[in-house]
């Protein structure tokens, strides 16, 4: 707060305002991880650590598709729902091959995000409103699908996915990695990444510059579906259930959270890749330390209310005033 | 976004060319198709008519409508003037929960207690999110949404983690608030209609409803205009807060109790019904006869798919969640067409 407080502020106060505001989710992230480190017993251990990875997977995937929404300016509600609806599906096909039902999980996804698309890039309805509709259905359609049950899943490929791991580190969670990387380069290196970013900044001036503002929309909201789909894969898969009942409840504010306190703002025009890890991880991080320090559920949520208001409150831009 | 002026309730001034005196039948469709809840709502009532009879189109029906209705009415009122402002709040469910915990966990002092604390809580909880996000220029979305998590956490942990329901007791007069009926119809409607009512009042003839169109329409144009930007969002975010209170303590007096659990996904019921109703989330157009058409839009479907009766939960979903996007498709389609004819689209 020096920075604020000192009528003219030096350069280099300046500049560490700057560093902490763009850097502040890999800060807060160590200070939990220190913090941890001295008073959480058993926190380094190698099976704690498993165990963080792979609950915090499902929302890293789910974030990640959730910052290219966002890049664009957009939203996609319809996250928890897709999950639910991926997991029906390899309900219902896991019988014939686990690998039928990966891909016609990842399929819902491909159509959801296609329903979505549609709406918000060729109706021109505003993004909240148009994944409001698959929101409410998605689960709808997925607990129709399986008579509104939980059904149980008894298939060895899907449960190594779901609980086995390589090199010691989860499968759920190199999977995230991978996400994340190729997340990462489609944003950075790629013609559509630059225009994600350019229709997030301004959509019109986008259009006007003869972008594909259309295709683009489309593509982004049928990405974000998919990675919604790979993540209800993923928990279907380690619970060894489908569960369209709770399966990704309530998890796409937990990934609008993630993505925000990793420093991409909700009006568009940037993606933070590393950002978005980095405050999915940091979220589960905090939640989990502060049930491990006997605090109850709803401290837990109050405090990560006032987590989020501090991050996001750091992050602002100062600008003209 | 060009089409704001387009869909201005109070009399939009006329445009380039037009006459002056516009008869009433073409200013009547052209509203109407800028708020196509209406006359979908009406296709709807009559399809309901049609296929249930008297059982749907009674007057029992129609006043136990009007109840189920009112608790979104009354979110929905002040979840208008935050997306006319250009903002949102999704931290109205929680304070609806909020509100209902709190007065029943009041009620063991009276009914006075029961009214004043969860009006006061939640009012203080809008207040913290207004200052954040006029002083604080954060946005709305994330603050609000800071706000839900919040407002449910204390909503639980008044009740124990969860595991307790506060019940009001007998006898305490603040249950006649939800259970008495005034002319047949449930309190709680006749406080909505009030509610609803005010605001229109607000919106449409003072200068905070005044100020609401235009920082929606264009924030920095509104503060060079003298504005006070700050003060207005403020008042804004505390009135959803003190609106969702209101919700809350009629909820808990209409169940004599409060659960914690209740309300949860209310703020988007509440953004969908403002939405239908024709109020555009980019903000400065829109008006609360929507909302009012947009609310009983969602009630009747409702009470339509509960007359069918054999249908499950789950159909029920897919029933709702295909209609919203229908009822918006349509919308949107709609607006297009409105502004192609006004020549602003190519």
């Amino acid at each position: 707060m020096t920075a604020v407080t000192s009528p003219v502020p030096s350069v280099s106060s300046e500049r560490a305002w700057r560093f902490v505001r763009e850097n502040g989710v890999y800060i807060a992230l160590a200070v939990v991880v220190v913090f941890n480190l001295i008073a959480t017993p058993n926190f380094a251990s190698l099976r704690n650590v498993q165990l963080q990875l792979v609950q915090v997977a499902p929302v890293v995937i789910v974030a990640l598709g959730m910052a290219l929404v966002i890049g664009t300016a957009g939203i996609d509600l319809s996250v928890g729902a897709v999950m639910a609806l991926a997991a029906a599906m390899v309900a219902i096909f896991v019988d014939q091959s686990p690998w039928l039902a990966i891909g016609m999980g990842l399929a819902a996804g491909v159509a959801a995000g296609l329903l979505n698309g549609s709406l918000v890039a060729f109706l021109g309805i505003q993004p909240i409103i148009a994944t409001l509709g698959l929101f409410v259905a998605g689960r709808g359609i997925a607990l129709a699908f399986t008579s509104g049950r939980l059904v149980e899943i008894f298939d060895p490929t899907l449960a190594a996915l779901g609980q086995n791991r390589l090199w010691g580190i989860p499968i759920a969670a190199l999977i995230a990695g991978a996400l994340a990387v190729l997340m990462a380069l489609l944003v950075r290196r790629t013609q559509f990444g630059r225009n994600v970013v350019a229709i997030g900044g301004n959509a019109r001036a986008a259009l006007g510059a003869g972008l594909p503002v259309r295709r683009v929309l489309l593509i982004v909201y049928v990405i974000c579906a998919v990675y919604a789909a790979l993540a209800g894969t993923l928990v279907t898969a380690r619970s060894a259930a489908a569960d369209p009942s709770f399966v990704g409840l309530l998890i796409e504010l937990s990934a609008i959270t993630a993505v925000v306190v990793g420093g991409t703002p909700l009006n568009g025009g940037k993606v933070r890749v590393l950002g978005t890890v980095a405050g999915a991880i940091l979220m589960q991080l905090v939640f989990s330390t502060l049930i491990r320090h006997d605090l109850s559920d709803s401290d837990a949520r109050m405090v990560q209310a006032a987590i989020i208001i501090a991050a996001v409150y750091f992050q602002r831009d100062r600008g003209s005033k | 976004m060009s089409a704001l002026d387009l869909s201005r309730p109070p009399a939009p001034p006329p445009q380039e060319g037009e006459v002056e005196q516009r008869s009433l039948v073409p200013v009547t469709l052209a509203y109407l198709r800028r708020t196509p809840a209406i006359p979908v709502l009406l296709v709807v009532v009559v399809a309901g008519a049609v296929a249930f009879g008297g059982t749907f189109l009674s007057v029992r029906n129609f006043a136990s409508m009007a109840v189920a209705s009112s608790f979104l009415l009354i979110i929905s009122v002040g979840m208008t003037f935050v997306i006319i402002s250009g903002g949102i709040d999704l931290s109205v469910g929680s304070m609806l929960a909020l509100g209902a915990v709190l007065a029943a966990y009041s009620a063991r002092w009276g009914s006075g207690p029961a009214i004043l604390i969860p009006l006061a809580v939640c009012t203080a909880i809008g207040l913290i999110q207004g200052l954040l996000i006029g002083k604080g220029r954060m946005p709305p979305f994330i603050v609000t949404l800071a706000g839900l998590l919040f407002a449910r956490g204390l909503a639980f942990k008044v009740s124990d983690d969860g595991n307790m329901t506060h019940l009001i007791p007998e006898g305490e007069w603040v249950i006649k608030l939800g259970q008495s009926t005034f002319l047949g119809v449930g309190l709680p409607a006749w406080i909505a209609l009030a509610v609803l009512l005010l605001g229109m009042v607000v919106l449409y003839r003072t200068r905070l409803g005044f100020s609401t169109y235009a920082i929606g329409g264009s924030e920095e144009a509104a503060l060079l205009m003298g504005v006070r930007v700050v003060r207005v969002k403020l008042v804004l975010y505390t009135l959803t807060g003190f609106l969702g209170g209101v919700a809350g303590l009629l909820v808990a007096a209409r169940s004599s109790s409060g659960l914690s659990t209740i309300g949860a996904g209310l703020e988007l019921k509440a953004i969908a019904a403002v939405v239908i109703g024709g109020t555009l989330l980019s903000g400065g157009a829109g008006g609360l006869t929507g909302t009012l058409a947009g609310v009983f839009l969602l009630g009747v479907i409702e009470n339509l798919i509960n007359q069918i009766g054999t249908l499950s939960y789950y159909h029920q979903l897919v029933a709702s969640g295909v209609f919203l996007i229908i009822v918006v498709s349509a919308q949107s389609l709609f607006a297009k067409r409105e502004l192609r004819r006004a020549g602003r689209v190519t």
